[in-house]
């Protein structure tokens, strides 16, 4: 059951060929089987899972089931559930249950989804190899030596390792992308503003963006349109109807503009990952595609740019874990100074304390129109290389990242080699676009990600040209070793 | 020396929106701790702000009322310092980029003349909660149903020359937020807040001293004196050679001192940037112009207004319009009794003595305004004196029921019927021959004198429901005969 696409588990659910219960039992299964090796949960719930397995049953018997009812998924631990731990992997919220349902939990349980449980991450999202939870490392199943990426490892791994049939990420610089690359599975972080945010854990509020993981184009179509909509709770969330992205999926690439990053095969590329990149695009010409190089020349200026912004809306909107309210309070605190000080350095692991310093740094009296104002005017420019791009080609195609899975602890001691692991995937960000990574031919070994850029709101294009692709190409089909 | 005082004012004036300017939990002030914070004000993680139109339109309301310029494009930002009672870590509040911009308001000084003091800006903010120290035994309380209330905050131009334009000027800005219906204007729960930036300088002298920056000031006669103690102590430092460090004191009405609070090498960094879950308020000319029409009277207007419609004095116009609880309570009254002199005299006479003396506000007498205005009708078509009405001012006062109800249950009436009051006259002069031949015999300039005593008699004898005019005429004739 573990290997079919959400379409068919649906298909299956509604003939009754097998339910619900029985599904969400064979993935509680998996992951009790599977994960000691992985990490890849924070918190399983079993319980919960098999009340919502049950309840969706008996929307079907009932004949109230839409393509999402009964499909196990698990939520990367930065979305509030109700009643359920949500850690953000961090010692800080070990202790915080939310009293509320984010708006993309509460969207996807509305659709009936079943919710195994929540997966492990980068400590607030901040990492891009899952190294900094504080839940342990996660690890990569196609080699457990290696990082799954970060900082939505948990969901790539469990995808990837068919522990769930989906899961949920969060973007905030290539937190979907360069996981599900480093994975072999589908990501998509759609347009800022295309699903709420309410609920998430904020990390770098202007750039964060929730999306789908899975393993096809299908399935995120399908998990996207239950993600999306407008909510009233998110004032940066875009009152625009949401489409039926699997409705759109069946439209051939004849003539399609496909731009091809020039800057994206530079220096620091890896040439097996350059060479699978290639060949990817060589399919999509195949499939008759006009393909021609574009030029984004502002976007060498993309990881320097997010590291001030992200930072500085980082130092900010975690200045609420303060130990006052929730989460993580020190023993005996002497006075008000000792209280911040003693909780907040217990609470925050290293690499979060190295970006709020950065952050706070950024913003200070005197500094702030060296950095903060001048990485907003960089983010100007970057915007408007893409809106050019734009007028020329309806795509943009890239590696998703510059490189396979690293070791665990290759880059630890390293946090600038560590950054440039998002170079691809930040700009779209910054820009607030849509972006997409799938699996091209594995190098190394390894899976590599073809990623796929769209104009503001075109993501039912991206998971068109993902789809086809995928129709063409068995890439994103191959199942990790020990995990079938 | 010669020192030259000069005063600027942030005053923080609390929107009287029902809900908080960013989540929809009460703003009602006085419920149990904690019981209004939803977890937008809690700042749980994940929780956004959305922003209430309501603050909006009234801040744009303020700037209209001040002539002010209301930006199109105004941007929240975030103040970053940590405190126990500011939940998320920062306050969201507008820096660069106000709601309103300059304007100006006209001041009335003790000496008859005005004086026009420049508003900078208004821009809306968040408040924090409450710190409560007493009850925890060592420990700190933290009560988040303030936190989220919207503030209108609006900065003065350092136009004051003493603290007494500073008084003017908190008063007048007072009565326009209140008149406009944007704030209550209780300064005890706090919804009018002001912080006094206070300095000197030799008179003459073109530059600004130092300010110090005087906080925790909750009433209009605190402005005066912690603003009159902190020029002095300013004077006594800078004569005694030393000099005024930039600073924030703040007032201890109990003490009446100020005191050093912190310095501005202590102050914080508070790190702005504008904030990135908030979009920009973007505020079209059709939205102005409907904020503009539905624009209550403002204080000066009304003021005219009265005097010319009414025909009242400048003095009882600027009475009646301090507030607009007192201009709204005297209209109602006025146009219920038919006269608005009469209606005028009782407002300011016997109901505000009434108010003073049990201490209440105009807004909590129990004595309405139509009702006050039934007693000024009765005393208008003579059913009643002036004398009587006191009695029946007494007791609607004691809830006993409108004027006329009063007259008719107690029998108030005045005698008016000339027949029934001729026989009166005649039993008084009959009963009085000796009084009566004291007053023929009198000088004309005695007489009208000596006739308050068949007046008393007669009142006597009505239980004091006579015309008196009536009287006076009948027995003046009498008398004469």
């Amino acid at each position: 059951m573990h290997d079919k696409s959400i379409a068919e588990l649906s298909a299956g659910l509604k003939s009754g060929e097998f339910s619900s219960v029985e599904l969400t039992r064979h993935f509680l299964d998996r992951i009790a089987a599977h994960d000691g090796r992985l990490n890849s949960f924070i918190t399983v719930t079993e319980e919960g899972a098999l009340a919502q397995a049950a309840a969706a049953d008996a929307r079907i018997q009932a004949g109230d089931a839409g393509p999402l009812t009964g499909i196990p998924l698990a939520h990367k631990d930065i979305f509030c559930t109700r009643g359920v731990r949500t850690s953000c992997a961090s010692k800080m919220l070990d202790p915080f249950v939310a009293p509320y349902d984010a708006t993309v939990v509460t969207n996807l349980a509305e659709a009936g989804v079943v919710m195994l449980g929540k997966t492990n991450m980068d400590e607030f999202a901040m990492g891009s190899s899952n190294e900094t939870s504080w839940y342990g490392p996660v690890r990569n199943p196609w080699d457990t030596d290696r990082v799954p990426g970060g900082s939505s490892g948990g969901s790539a791994s469990a995808v990837a390792a068919r522990l769930c049939a989906a899961a949920t990420g969060t973007d905030t610089g290539g937190s979907i992308r360069q996981p599900a690359s480093f994975c072999g599975i589908t990501g998509i972080k759609p347009t800022y503003g295309r699903v709420s945010r309410y609920g998430m854990i904020a990390f770098a509020s202007s750039l964060d963006q929730a999306g789908p993981m899975t393993r096809s184009a299908e399935d995120a179509a399908l998990l996207l349109t239950g993600m999306s909509g407008f909510d009233p709770k998110d004032s940066t969330s875009i009152d625009r109807p949401v489409e039926d992205y699997a409705a759109a999926l069946g439209r051939d690439l004849k003539g399609l503009k496909v731009g091809v990053v020039k800057e994206f095969f530079g220096d620091g590329l890896d040439a097996g990952v350059g060479a699978s990149v290639q060949a990817a695009i060589d399919e999509l010409k195949k499939l008759g595609a006009d393909v021609m190089e574009v030029s984004l020349p502002n976007s060498g200026l993309s990881v320097p740019a997010y590291y001030v912004v992200a930072p500085a809306e980082c130092s900010s909107n975690l200045s609420r874990m303060d130990g006052v309210r929730f989460g993580h309070r020190c023993e005996d605190p002497r006075d008000l100074t000792d209280l911040y000080e003693r909780s907040r350095s217990e609470g925050f692991g290293d690499e979060v304390k190295r970006r709020i310093l950065i952050g706070t740094y950024a913003l200070s009296a005197g500094y702030y129109d060296a950095y903060y104002l001048k990485a907003q005017k960089i983010r100007r420019l970057i915007s408007d290389d893409f809106k050019q791009a734009f007028e020329q080609v309806d795509v943009l195609v890239g590696p998703s990242a510059p490189d396979t899975a690293f070791k665990l602890g290759a880059k630890s001691d390293d946090p600038v080699s560590m950054y440039l692991s998002d170079i691809y995937t930040i700009a779209v960000n910054l820009a607030g676009l849509p972006g997409m990574s799938i699996p091209a031919a594995p190098a190394n070994g390894l899976p590599v990600g073809l990623q796929l850029i769209g104009n503001y709101f075109e993501e039912a294009r991206l998971l068109n040209v993902a789809h086809q692709l995928q129709l063409a190409t068995d890439w994103h089909r191959a199942t990790p070793g020990g995990f079938e | 020396m010669q020192w030259e005082t000069v005063i600027g004012l942030e005053i923080h004036t609390q929107l009287a929106t029902k809900s908080k300017i960013f989540s929809g939990a009460s703003t009602a002030f006085g419920a149990a701790p904690n019981t209004q914070a939803c977890a937008v004000d809690l700042g749980l993680p994940g929780v956004l702000p959305v922003l209430n139109a309501e603050a909006v339109k009234m801040a744009v309301r303020f700037g209209k009322a001040i002539g002010a310029h209301v930006a199109e494009r105004s941007v929240f930002a975030r103040k970053n310092y940590f405190y126990p009672d500011l939940p998320k870590g920062y306050q969201i509040s507008q820096m660069e980029l106000p709601i309103v911009g300059r304007g100006a308001v006209e001041i009335t000084l003790e000496d008859g003349s005005s004086k026009t003091v420049g508003v900078t800006r208004a821009h809306l903010e968040e408040d924090a909660g409450k710190s409560l120290h007493e009850d925890f035994h060592g420990q700190t309380g933290i009560d988040l149903n303030r936190a989220g209330t919207p503030l209108l905050e609006i900065v003065s131009e350092p136009d004051m020359r003493s603290a007494k334009e500073a008084v003017a000027y908190a008063k007048k800005i007072h009565q326009i937020v209140t008149f406009i219906g944007i704030c209550d204007g209780n300064m005890q729960e706090g919804s009018f807040r002001v912080d006094a930036n206070v300095s000197v300088r030799p008179k003459g002298q073109a530059e600004y001293g130092t300010r110090a920056e005087l906080k925790n000031i909750n009433s209009f006669k605190f402005i005066e004196k912690a603003i009159n103690h902190e020029v002095e102590r300013q004077i006594d430092v800078i004569e005694s050679g030393g000099t005024v460090v930039q600073e924030t004191r703040l007032y201890d009405a109990n003490k009446d001192e100020t005191r050093s609070m912190r310095s501005k090498e202590e102050a914080n960094d508070y790190r702005y940037f504008p904030d990135p879950d908030l979009l920009p308020v973007v505020i079209e000319q059709a939205f102005i112009d409907a904020v503009v029409a539905e624009m209550p009277e403002l204080p000066d207007a009304k003021r005219a207004r009265f005097a010319a419609d009414y025909g009242l004095s400048e003095y009882d116009a600027d009475v009646l319009t301090s507030s607009r609880a007192m201009a709204d309570y005297f209209e109602v009254a006025a146009r219920t009794g038919g006269d608005a002199k009469l209606a005028a005299n009782w407002v300011m006479g016997e109901l505000s003595g009434a108010l003073n003396k049990a201490g209440l506000e105009i807004d909590q007498s129990p004595v309405t305004a139509g009702q006050l205005g039934g007693l000024v009708a009765r005393l208008a078509d003579d059913t009643i004196s002036g004398k009587i009405a006191k009695d029946v001012f007494a007791a609607m006062w004691d809830g006993e029921g409108d004027a006329d109800a009063i007259i008719e249950a107690k029998g108030l009436k005045q005698i008016t019927d000339s027949g029934a009051l001729e026989a009166i006259v005649d039993e008084v002069i009959a009963a009085n021959p000796e009084q009566v031949a004291n007053y023929r015999a009198a000088e004309p300039d005695k007489q009208p004198k000596m006739i308050g005593f068949f007046v008393g008699q007669i009142m006597k004898q009505t239980q004091g429901k006579a015309n008196p005019q009536q009287i006076n005429k009948l027995l003046r004739a009498k008398l004469a005969d």
